[in-house]
């Protein structure tokens, strides 16, 4: 029975401890000056850590059935693919800088 | 047509039905997952006119954005999700006036939050950051301009986040106003799991609007 309930309840100060040092560490990663791609995957992959410390504990998700989390799972998964579709679109832009891309521009207008 | 037969006088029951608990947290789940894809395509489309914008044409968001309030904002959230979960906690072992108290440290988290939100739009406004305008910033010695959509994809999904914060503290007072009148025992208790479910998902969906919109 004591068993029961410390299962439902995970150490809620424990999880929240996780989190606070995590946020403390996004900022402190966030500040200095250095690669962007390096910077763009430290966060995001922080990011993820307290998104899953939050659903699987303060959520319950680890205590519902398996079946329940691919559900969740499934938008996260179509959010990723949803910036994979719009890859083209940045990428086509990336291309040209400055000048370079207002006369593309204006080429382009003159064709229409 | 002979399967569907069988199907319809089986005895075993494939999957337990709904019952009124878990229809609701089901129904929350989905509603959540919906909410999802609605955050993540207003981060995806922020993607793609950031780095559409290039490097040059963006101003980094920690020149304009106060990163030490939204900090603090952050922490703020995670700490009223603490709150959530002891509420839920303290109605599971039947103290009533333990989870009340939780609950309304819960409100007072998230009214905090969106004082400090509209204390730093306040702000944000004054200092020239607009749906249409951006304040002039300087790289080394060079005035730029950033682009104009800086302002817009910051108060859309700021806003929307806002909102979703706004329902949920009056979610959670109407949670509370139903706690006082005694309606929740150790017995009943799904609509307090469920309403956690949604303060913690707007918790969630803030750690993702903080990394993607303040700290990239």
């Amino acid at each position: 029975m004591a068993q029961d309930g410390h299962d439902k309840h995970p150490r809620y100060f424990l999880i929240f401890i996780w989190l606070a040092v995590l946020t403390a560490v996004e900022v402190g990663v966030a500040i200095p000056e250095y690669s962007v791609v390096l910077k763009a995957i430290i966060l995001i992959g922080l990011a993820c850590a307290k998104a899953y410390l939050v659903a699987a504990y303060f959520m319950h998700l680890k205590l519902e059935k398996r079946t329940l989390a691919a559900f969740v799972i499934t938008p996260f998964l179509i959010c990723v693919f949803l910036v994979i579709m719009l890859l083209p679109d940045i990428t086509s832009d990336l291309r040209y800088d400055g000048l370079e891309k207002s006369q593309t521009e204006v080429v382009n207008t003159t064709d229409n | 047509m002979e399967e569907a037969t069988t199907l319809d006088h089986s005895e075993d029951v494939y999957e337990p039905s709904l019952t009124p608990d878990s229809m609701g947290k089901l129904g929350m789940w989905i509603f959540l997952i919906g909410d999802t894809m609605s955050f993540g395509a207003l981060l995806a489309a922020y993607a793609a006119i950031r780095a559409g914008a290039g490097v040059v044409g963006w101003v980094p968001p920690s020149d304009i954005l106060g990163i030490n309030l939204t900090a603090a904002m952050t922490f703020l959230l995670i700490c009223s999700s603490v709150t959530m979960v002891k509420a839920l906690e303290s109605i599971q072992k039947g103290n009533v006036s333990r989870m009340c108290d939780f609950l309304g440290l819960t409100i007072l988290g998230g009214v905090i939050f969106l004082g400090l939100q509209a204390y730093e739009w306040y702000h944000l406004i004054a200092h020239g950051l607009t749906l249409t305008g951006i304040p002039e910033h300087s790289i080394s010695g060079d005035v730029i301009s950033g682009s104009n959509l800086f302002g817009p994809t910051f108060y859309t999904i700021t806003g929307f986040h806002g909102l979703h914060v706004t329902g949920g503290v009056i979610y959670l007072i109407v949670i509370l106003r139903n706690a006082w009148s005694g309606r929740y025992t150790a017995d009943f208790n799904h609509e307090v799991e469920i309403v956690g479910l949604y303060w913690h998902f707007v918790d969630l969906i803030w750690i993702m609007v903080f990394t993607f919109i303040y700290l990239l």
